[in-house]
């Protein structure tokens, strides 16, 4: 048994003649975070939902903890927990009835229900609002609750749709940190969004989706080789004279590009941050910034349909 | 093509019990149950109410007092409870039905309800039943609220045959509740705007009560000869004119009504003189006899029942969950 929890060959999604998912390979490991990301309608949600036996599917294949969705919809429903995109819940109903009702589709054990909802909402911070009707909710707030209604089921895998659009800043981060206790309990973690940084902080490996197909796939750091180039990508800022000429010369740096006024951005092979502080600082100049630019996934994403658009 | 569920595994029930708990607790609750349980109970009671004075007044030998309850055209008011009833059910039952489905698209949790392990049957069936037991529980309180107003004020217990017509009468009821339950959950299917699907389960019932017989009458004429020549002819057009009436659902339910409450009811159609010989005009019908009579009516409701059904299962299995 491989250590996949979900596996999908050649899948495919017609509506009529378009191609919505585009005969796509995707496997997501045991226990990692995996970020499925792209523009709006390229189809992520789709994917998830044929994942979920939500959807039928065109052709291919998909396998999840080793349950086919077509066929055996409810094994795969039963151990995989789904946060929709802008969850809903039934708002006359407190988060603790909600909860309830879900326990009961999920045939918890009326002796246990109770002690896992507690548990459940205490993990996501929501245990003193438990009696609250979910109307009173904000939204951050419900998609807590769609979290504990995930941590609940003791899912193996979960699937969150944009769990972080429409969140401020905090509610974001503190999502996140939740997504990040998901996998620190074990659970195998597939979100889709189209906001980049935030998920390049959380995520294992990365999908890259653009008109139904899987552009690049991999770590961040090696998406960003295979498009911006490997390397370690400095910014330096520092005044003095010929700067770029000290720069250049130094052994192991490969680029040197200006990066608007006495601001440059450097490609080198290995860690040269030592090496460019002594020369600048030797030949006389003042260094004022020297920072390692990690690869951001927005640049990769950026170039690579800059790129794509020009091959076109 | 989309494929269709050949071969998936686990039972289409599972998750059916949740569902119809929680949507029963839901309309229990819900203040629209009790707006619509005022009204009919308004609607009944004001009937029954007048019928049961006049009925007081005329002491007669009248072997089924009781049953008049229920069919009498009161003086005050011209409406017998019945009618009422045929009325105001429908109503009710799109009260009930003309969000079931359409509200879980619009609150955003139909697809984190159908994540979990249920099918889309479980979701419908459990709706549907819920509904329909809710409907009845009206429906029966207010029939025990007839009968004991009927023996508070009548003085007089009913009769063993009474009482069993009378429950034929409320199953009926129930059964045409049913059929308009069903089609107001199938407007809820086929519409993601829960005023849009109000607004068509309504037309479709003032269609049925205004309209309908109206143009039943008219297709009618449409097929008259000039000259009507042979009795044939005539019972012919007759029987399809109540045919085409009786495509409405408020059709059959006054039929069967008819032959449950008034057990002199020999016949729902054309009575031809052959049928007439050697009956005694007035005399009613026994039990099992009126039965058989409204037998086709009660399996039309049903069948309507299940047909409507059936057509917002096949639409709602085909639709996509995402917004």
């Amino acid at each position: 048994m491989s250590d996949n929890v979900i596996d999908a060959r050649g899948l495919l999604k017609l509506y009529g003649e378009a191609r919505v998912v585009d005969a796509i390979d995707l496997s997501i490991r045991r226990g990692e975070i995996f970020g499925l990301l792209g523009p709006n309608g390229a189809g992520k949600t789709t994917t998830i939902l044929m994942m979920l036996g939500l959807t039928e599917i065109s052709g291919g294949s998909v396998n999840v903890l080793g349950f086919n969705p077509v066929r055996q919809p409810l094994e795969v429903k039963r151990r995989v927990g789904y946060l929709p995109d802008a969850v809903g819940f039934y708002d006359n109903l407190t988060a603790r009835e909600n909860l309830t009702y879900t326990a009961r589709l999920l045939d918890i054990p009326r002796r246990e229900t109770d002690a896992r909802i507690m548990d459940a909402l205490q993990s996501v911070d929501l245990a003193e609002v438990a009696d609250k009707r979910v109307a009173t909710y904000s939204r951050g707030m419900r998609q807590r609750l769609g979290i504990a209604e995930i941590v609940m089921k003791k899912a193996e895998v979960a699937i969150l749709d944009e769990p972080t659009s429409g969140l401020d800043p905090h509610a974001t981060f503190e999502l996140l940190e939740m997504i990040r206790r998901l996998k620190r309990a074990g659970v195998a973690v597939l979100l889709s969004s189209h906001l980049l940084d935030r998920v390049q902080s959380v995520c294992d490996r990365v999908a890259l989706f653009n008109k139904g197909q899987i552009a690049l796939m991999g770590t961040v750091v090696e998406l960003a080789n295979q498009v911006l180039g490997a390397g370690h990508p400095l910014l330096i800022e520092a005044s003095g004279k010929d700067i770029a000429g000290t720069l250049g010369g130094i052994a192991g740096v490969r680029q040197v590009v200006p990066a608007g006024e006495g601001a440059w951005r450097v490609t080198a092979d290995h860690d040269v941050r030592a090496e460019v502080a002594h020369r600048i600082v030797a030949a006389g100049g003042s260094l004022t910034k020297l920072s390692d630019l990690q690869p951001s996934l927005e640049e990769v994403y950026t170039r690579y349909f800059q790129e794509a658009r020009h091959a076109a | 093509m989309p494929r269709n569920h050949a071969g998936r595994e686990g039972s289409p029930f599972t998750g059916i019990g949740p569902v119809y708990m929680k949507e029963l607790a839901d309309h229990l609750s819900s203040i629209r149950m009790l707006v619509l349980t005022l009204f009919i109970i308004v609607f009944g009671a004001f009937p029954v109410a007048s019928s049961l004075q006049q009925l007081r007044t005329t002491i007669g030998s009248d072997a089924y007092l009781f049953l008049r309850i229920f069919t009498i055209e009161p003086e005050q008011v011209p409406i017998p409870f019945i009618q009422a009833l045929n009325f105001v059910i429908p109503l009710m039952a799109i009260g009930l039905g003309f969000d079931l489905v359409n509200s879980e698209f619009n609150r955003r949790t139909l697809s984190r309800v159908l994540s979990q392990p249920l099918y889309r049957d479980a979701l419908l069936l459990g709706k549907f039943l819920a509904g329909l037991t809710t409907l009845a529980v009206a429906l029966m309180a207010l029939w025990l609220i007839v009968f004991g107003a009927g023996l508070l004020l009548l003085g007089l217990p009913p009769r063993g045959v009474e009482v069993a017509r009378a429950l034929g009468f409320l199953m009926v009821a129930i059964a045409y509740g049913g059929v308009w339950l069903a089609i107001a959950m199938f407007f809820s299917v086929v519409f993601r705007s829960t005023a849009t699907s109000a607004l068509c389960a309504l037309g479709l019932w003032l269609f049925f009560f205004i309209l309908w017989p109206l143009i039943a009458q008219a297709i009618t004429m449409a097929f008259v000869p000039p000259e009507i020549t042979s009795l044939d002819q005539f019972v012919g057009l007759q029987q399809l004119a109540l045919a085409l009436q009786r495509l409405s659902p408020g059709t059959l339910f006054s039929e069967a009504v008819l032959a449950l409450l008034n057990p002199e009811t020999r016949t729902l159609g054309p009575m031809l003189p052959s049928q007439m010989r050697g009956a005694i005009m007035g005399a009613p019908l026994p039990l099992d006899q009126s039965l058989l009579l409204i037998w086709p009516q009660v399996t039309g409701l049903i069948a309507g029942m299940i047909v409507v059904f059936s057509a917002s299962y096949v639409i709602f299995q085909r639709e996509e969950v995402r917004a």
